[in-house]
């Protein structure tokens, strides 16, 4: 995977991963581009497209669209469930996530979001495990913050 | 849904966030941002020493408002103190810190090193894997050159927990994608290898992503992976669906880890083994036998799965492109999805089919799908869609029905989106070009192409059709007068006055028989669109001017009076007042003899590669035209030179053709067909 892109319907940007190097002002460029282009599709279009040299792969959750930008060779379906994945990881974690979740707490959708996928490659499918790590973390923040106090 | 979860959320960073979204201008915002940055410039200045955890905060605001799209400047070293802390949030927000904002700074750059290399070396897996991600996302060449050579052997000890084993895997995958020459092979490569048959399913996924792409440059150092790759393959497929627990999703058994087998496998010839072979012929079967059986779920997700899996062992058919059987299945497989109800599948199905038409073993298979096709091409809502159904017809494409498919496609580019218009005339004239049988076919499909999207066409394609006219003597005169009539229209393209200028400065002569289309008539045609032209199509129209004095002397005065003229001979562009004098002057002094030699007929060229479908090579990437196309056209470019007596030494004729140089390199080569 190249890049991953949350955005709202209204074109804001609510987390943004990218897997290459790539400069400040080219990934704002391609952000805005790839905003443009998928906000403009309608419901009942296939999930994919081609940008570029990269193929697209998007889906829309409630007013967030999960947008993914992979290789030509790599294959639409299972990024597609990819997506899926994260959605549930995020779910179970929050509790019914939405929007403003991840607004408030993005630094938990990266941390999560690390847990899941790894220099664009799918660290561990199993949910479970992800979970799990996740709430090692978590309980390792607690654990701490009560050191803290 | 709490908007601060866990116990453990930042306060002051949460109410922070409520002021920006409360803003009620772009402006506000600003001001708001600014404020809080001066106040966080104030905090990491100050006397006394920030505590962790509001260090921690701050640095969390700066990445928020960084991620909103502005400027961050400063910050970078409170968020590298944050790594050596033993609070595993200060250390994780400070590690999310430096993964955003790279810094180049030579220095940061050391102590973030040593910060990691310190997590690497701590035995706390937790740490470890922060440290690990960290080089992953960040993946530079200083992180490179630290740590290349540390990470495999984190990866292949015995003594290394599982989940550190993935995230080494991955990160070793970035920095050898980053920068491979830094990853040097050794005795861990072996044990990368069976770390494919290890019991934990997380590193097995990580390590074939791994060694899917370090097998692309090294194939014989892990050729051993591909029995392992099968037998696990098999073992995946045959399992029932409770056996896999965690790691089936949706009823589907391990479908990444599925996915990812069958891609490594794509990264090797078929086993040479007979058991290993049959073995996977068999999960191939297998995989197609299920598309076929009722699905466990209603659930996208299921299907998603599952069809995933059917598209890259599809995929892997095909790459092998060796057991007739399994083609024309996958075959059938592909030709049910294309008329499927969900959208995605006949995307992918079209997308599909189009590797499958360029192996001799189905191409006859995908052909009888060509009705869909066109269908899928005329209806379907979604361009996306439209462009892929496009692509097969191209790649299905044949002698025997290019006529039905290029008139497809031309009636598709009058609609056809903006984006992709270029792309399509460049596929139309070359199959037009390749499976032409009559040539007066070609010449009107161009024509047409000229018509309908002119300002795509690119120059290759139309110097192609004048290089095709002028090597083929039985299409010349159909050239002429079909060149003739389309120039009648009130609208033309500037692209069919250059073509019809060319060709009836060549020709004009077959049809000057005609009253419609004498000499005069011909000429005062040409001359009323003169006016419209870019420069560089009134240079070639001014070749063709004294080409007709030539061919028909009795235009010659009407042409001497144009070219006199103060707009010709006292023209500002330096190209064309100097054709209009030297043609002018030309015409008066030269006798008939050496105005014929001079204005002979253009020679047939020479036949090269051809660079229309180098231009859409250059435009799709190397993938897209298959080598044997090119050699396909090589070899059938001699059928462009018509008969017998046009042979291969036409660049001698053309050296006999010229005896004043200087004249002849206006009227021959040079300006009009890009001195090839």
């Amino acid at each position: 995977m190249r890049f991953m892109l949350l955005f709202s319907r209204q074109g804001k940007l609510r987390l943004q991963k990218w897997y290459t190097a790539t400069a400040e002002r080219d990934k704002k460029k391609m952000v805005r581009d790839l905003m443009q282009i998928v906000l403009a599709r309608k419901p009942k279009m296939c999930s994919f497209l081609e940008w570029r040299d990269l193929k697209i792969v998007y889906k829309r959750y409630a007013s967030l669209y999960f947008c993914c930008a992979v290789e030509e060779q790599d294959n639409e379906l299972i990024t597609l469930e990819v997506i899926h994945r994260f959605v549930e990881l995020l779910d179970k974690y929050f509790g019914s996530v939405c929007e403003l979740d991840i607004i408030f707490n993005f630094e938990k959708a990266y941390f999560i979001l690390d847990e899941f996928l790894m220099g664009g490659e799918i660290q561990d499918t199993s949910k479970k495990s992800v979970l799990k790590a996740i709430e090692q973390s978590d309980l390792l923040r607690i654990y701490f913050n009560k050191a803290d106090a | 849904m709490p908007a601060v979860s866990k116990g453990d959320g930042m306060r002051g960073l949460a109410v922070f966030i409520s002021d920006i979204r409360n803003c009620k201008s772009k402006e506000a915002e600003i001001k708001r941002i600014n404020k809080e940055l001066a106040n966080i410039r104030s905090k990491f200045k100050g006397d006394k020493a920030l505590d962790g955890y509001s260090k921690k905060k701050y640095v969390c605001k700066l990445l928020f408002i960084f991620l909103l799209g502005h400027d961050i400047d400063f910050g970078h070293m409170e968020a590298v103190n944050l790594l050596s802390s033993n609070k595993y949030t200060e250390k994780q927000i400070g590690y999310l810190f430096i993964s955003v904002l790279v810094n180049s700074n030579s220095e940061l750059i050391r102590l973030i090193n040593n910060a990691i290399k310190n997590d690497l070396s701590s035995r706390n897996p937790t740490f470890m894997c922060l440290a690990l991600h960290c080089i992953a996302n960040v993946g530079s060449r200083e992180m490179a050159e630290a740590f290349a050579s540390e990470i495999p052997r984190i990866l292949v000890a015995g003594d290394t927990m599982d989940s550190v084993k993935q995230s080494a895997a991955l990160c070793l995958l970035r920095l050898y994608k980053t920068s491979p020459d830094l990853v040097l092979m050794g005795e861990w490569t072996s044990r990368v290898v069976h770390l494919l048959n290890d019991q934990h399913m997380g590193v097995v996924t990580a390590a074939i992503s791994l060694i899917t792409c370090l097998s692309q440059k090294n194939p014989d150092e892990f050729k051993t992976c591909v029995s392992l790759a099968v037998s696990r393959l098999s073992r995946i497929v045959s399992s029932a669906s409770t056996d896999l627990q965690d790691y089936t999703y949706y009823f589907v058994p391990a479908p990444w880890l599925s996915c990812k087998l069958l891609r490594l496998l794509q990264c090797y010839p078929p086993p040479e083994d007979g058991a290993v072979k049959g073995r996977l012929v068999e999960c191939l079967e297998t995989i197609l036998n299920k598309a076929q059986e009722p699905p466990k779920s209603k659930k996208v997700q299921h299907s998603n799965a599952k069809n995933a899996i059917l598209f890259e062992a599809i995929s892997l058919i095909i790459h092998y492109d060796s057991e007739p059987n399994l083609l024309v299945r996958a075959c059938n497989q592909l030709g049910q999805f294309l008329q499927h109800r969900e959208t995605n599948l006949r995307y992918l199905a079209l997308e599909s089919m189009c590797t499958l038409a360029s192996s001799e073993f189905s191409h006859e298979a995908v052909k009888t799908h060509i009705e869909t096709v066109i269908n899928a091409l005329k209806t379907e809502r979604d361009v996306s869609v439209r462009q892929r159904a496009a692509d097969l017809l191209y790649a299905m494409c044949d002698r025997s029905n290019a006529k039905q498919i290029v008139a497809e496609m031309l009636s598709y580019l009058e609609t056809a989106d903006y984006s992709i218009r270029e792309e399509m005339v460049l596929k139309v004239a070359i199959l037009a070009e390749k499976y032409a049988v009559d040539y007066s076919w070609y010449v009107d499909t161009i024509l047409n192409l000229i018509r309908i999207a002119g300002d795509y066409v690119s120059e290759e394609v139309w110097y192609r059709v004048i290089q095709i006219v002028i090597n083929r003597d039985d299409v010349q005169g159909y050239a002429a007068k079909t060149v003739f009539e389309a120039l009648q229209a009130p609208a033309c393209h500037e692209n069919m006055v250059k073509v019809g200028g060319y060709i009836l400065g060549e020709f004009g002569n077959l049809i000057a028989g005609d009253p419609r289309s004498s000499p005069l008539v011909q000429f005062n045609l040409l001359h009323s669109k003169f006016h419209l032209c870019s420069v560089p199509t009134r240079a070639l129209l001014l070749s063709a001017y004294i080409k007709f004095i030539n061919l028909f002397p009795e235009t010659k005065t009407t042409i001497q009076e144009v070219l006199r003229c103060d707009s010709q001979i006292r023209n500002s562009d330096v190209e064309l007042q100097q054709r209009a004098v030297e043609y002018l002057k030309l015409s008066s002094i030269a006798s008939t003899d050496v105005l014929a030699t001079v204005l002979e007929e253009m020679p047939p060229f020479p036949e090269r590669e051809s660079s229309i479908l180098a231009k859409l090579k250059k435009k799709k990437g190397p993938g897209a035209v298959s080598v044997t196309e090119l050699e396909d056209n090589k070899r059938e470019g001699g059928e462009l030179n018509g008969g017998a007596d046009r042979g291969p030494d036409s660049a001698a004729m053309a050296a006999k053709n010229r005896p004043m140089s200087n004249f002849s390199t206006h009227c021959h080569s040079g300006k009009i067909t890009n001195n090839r």
